[in-house]
């Protein structure tokens, strides 16, 4: 099995008109937390959909596993294990809590159970047969969270997780991502919350203007803050 | 040049002709048709239909299996005939002894069924949840892994085979022709728009009441029968935009 689970290369997204991002360049390797930082527009989260192939054209490409995806369809690439939590959450109005829980396809063998998932979030079991827009918002996002993990998806996309929340739930957040760091996930995180990215991420890349203009790794963080009050003015 | 009744002579000749060939499709096919209505009591609306099928068969046969015109003469209303002999022992003569009020009975029966049948599987099974989530956000759902346009392709396919079923339902009741279905939808779509876009339990409802109400205005006030949908369709329309049972 090869390190890298995931690399882009000179990665070109557009909507329409606008050339959002402008060859991109980043890897993952398995078992990886990777952070994504950036101002607001930098391209964080268009960089997170192209991976699924969310956006309105792409080019470039985008090995998965080992498998060049750029010109597969999302569920396609979704079947090679890929889950992914968006920055809107998306959680279905139409469908209750557990409906929505039920409803990512399985991807892989390996996801957790409807079990193991009540008891990573026991709240979401309490409220199975509510309306998912009518969970508060931090239930909102451990639902949008908790309904990637069924899937047996090794791949997860975390897209502004720690938005919005009140610093409780964002702390229980950070654990619950800690302990699929600890099962091995591979993840990519698009943080604006830079002290919530900074405890759990072994890699950030900082974007700008759809490029990412920086890559290091945890330990040399310390040295980096200088370069990240610059970029990001945390 | 010389006219006879402002026609030129010449002309005559050809359209005599013309008008003879035509002549002797026409009678070949009432003579068919009066014998299956004289016998049998049914109005053969499929009989265009084993019309062009006689043709085909013989172009068929020739293209596939070198059957020459004359042979074809004879042995294609053999086929065509066994096929009519089919759809006679298979279909027609079910009707034959058909109790009227009964078949409506029947058919508002298999209509409720048919209707709650589906409302179920959108409501409450794990396919019906992947649908109302297509509906919703067809993108995400397609990132999860759902295959969305073969999902679209099924819906249309299950869509347009209750309309089918529906239509089967209509047969033995209605005139059966060819334009059927465009006034029909054009009513099914004022229907579908009190009951709100999208909601299945709006398309029932209204769907089934809005027949009772044309139905009404039919024996109380004829002229209006007609247009009683479209007046209810303004009204909801000015008074709640989404439908009866749409969401805002």
């Amino acid at each position: 099995m090869a390190a890298e689970l995931l690399r882009a290369t000179a990665l070109h997204a557009y909507y329409g008109e606008s050339h959002v991002l402008q060859g991109v360049e980043y890897h993952v390797n398995r078992g990886e937390v990777v952070t994504l930082l950036g101002r607001n527009g930098a391209g964080r989260t268009t960089t997170l959909k192209a991976m699924l192939g969310l956006v309105g054209s792409r080019c470039g490409s985008v090995m998965i596993d080992g498998r060049e995806t750029i010109s597969l369809a999302p569920h396609q690439i979704a079947h090679l294990g890929v889950g992914y939590c968006p920055e809107e959450r998306g959680i279905y109005a139409s469908l209750s809590t557990e409906e929505n829980l039920l409803l990512p396809p399985a991807l892989a063998p390996g996801g957790m159970s409807i079990a193991e998932i009540y008891a990573m979030f026991p709240n979401l079991q309490e409220r199975r047969a509510s309306r998912g827009t009518h969970l508060s918002g931090g239930e909102q996002q451990m639902l949008a969270l908790a309904r990637i993990l069924r899937t047996g998806a090794r791949l997860l996309l975390l897209d502004e997780i720690s938005e919005g929340l009140a610093p409780v739930i964002v702390h229980a957040l950070s654990r619950t991502v800690q302990r699929l760091r600890e099962q091995g996930y591979t993840i990519v995180m698009a943080e604006q919350n830079f002290r919530f990215a900074a405890l759990l991420a072994d890699r950030f890349y900082i974007m700008e203007r759809g490029r990412m203009v920086e890559g290091f790794t945890a330990r040399e963080l310390p040295d980096k803050m200088t370069l990240l009050r610059r970029y990001l003015g945390v | 040049m010389t006219e006879i009744l402002g026609i030129p002579v010449a002309v005559i000749p050809g359209q005599l002709m013309l008008g003879l060939v035509n002549g002797s499709f026409y009678a070949m096919l009432s003579l068919g048709l009066a014998l299956i209505f004289g016998l049998m009591g049914v109005v053969n609306f499929a009989h265009g239909a084993f019309y062009t099928l006689g043709a085909f068969a013989a172009l068929l046969g020739l293209q596939w299996f070198g059957i020459n015109y004359w042979i074809a003469l004879l042995l294609a209303p053999l086929v065509v005939g066994l096929l009519g002999i089919l759809v006679e022992r298979l279909l027609l003569r079910r009707l034959y002894r058909l109790d009227p009020p009964l078949y409506r009975a029947w058919v508002i029966i298999a209509s409720v069924v048919v209707c709650f049948a589906t409302w179920f599987v959108i409501e409450r099974t794990r396919l019906g949840a992947t649908l109302r989530a297509a509906t919703e956000n067809a993108p995400l759902l397609q990132a999860f892994g759902v295959n969305v346009p073969l999902l679209m392709a099924a819906t249309y396919g299950g869509g347009v085979a209750l309309a089918a079923l529906a239509g089967v339902l209509a047969a033995p009741v209605v005139l059966v022709n060819s334009h059927m279905g465009t006034s029909l939808v054009i009513v099914v779509f004022a229907v579908v728009v009190i009951g709100g876009m999208g909601s299945m339990l709006g398309a029932i409802v209204s769907g089934l009441v809005l027949g009772l109400v044309e139905g009404f205005t039919k024996v109380i006030y004829p002229e209006a029968s007609n247009i009683v949908v479209f007046i209810i369709m303004a009204l909801v329309l000015i008074l709640r935009p989404a439908g009866l049972f749409g969401k805002e």
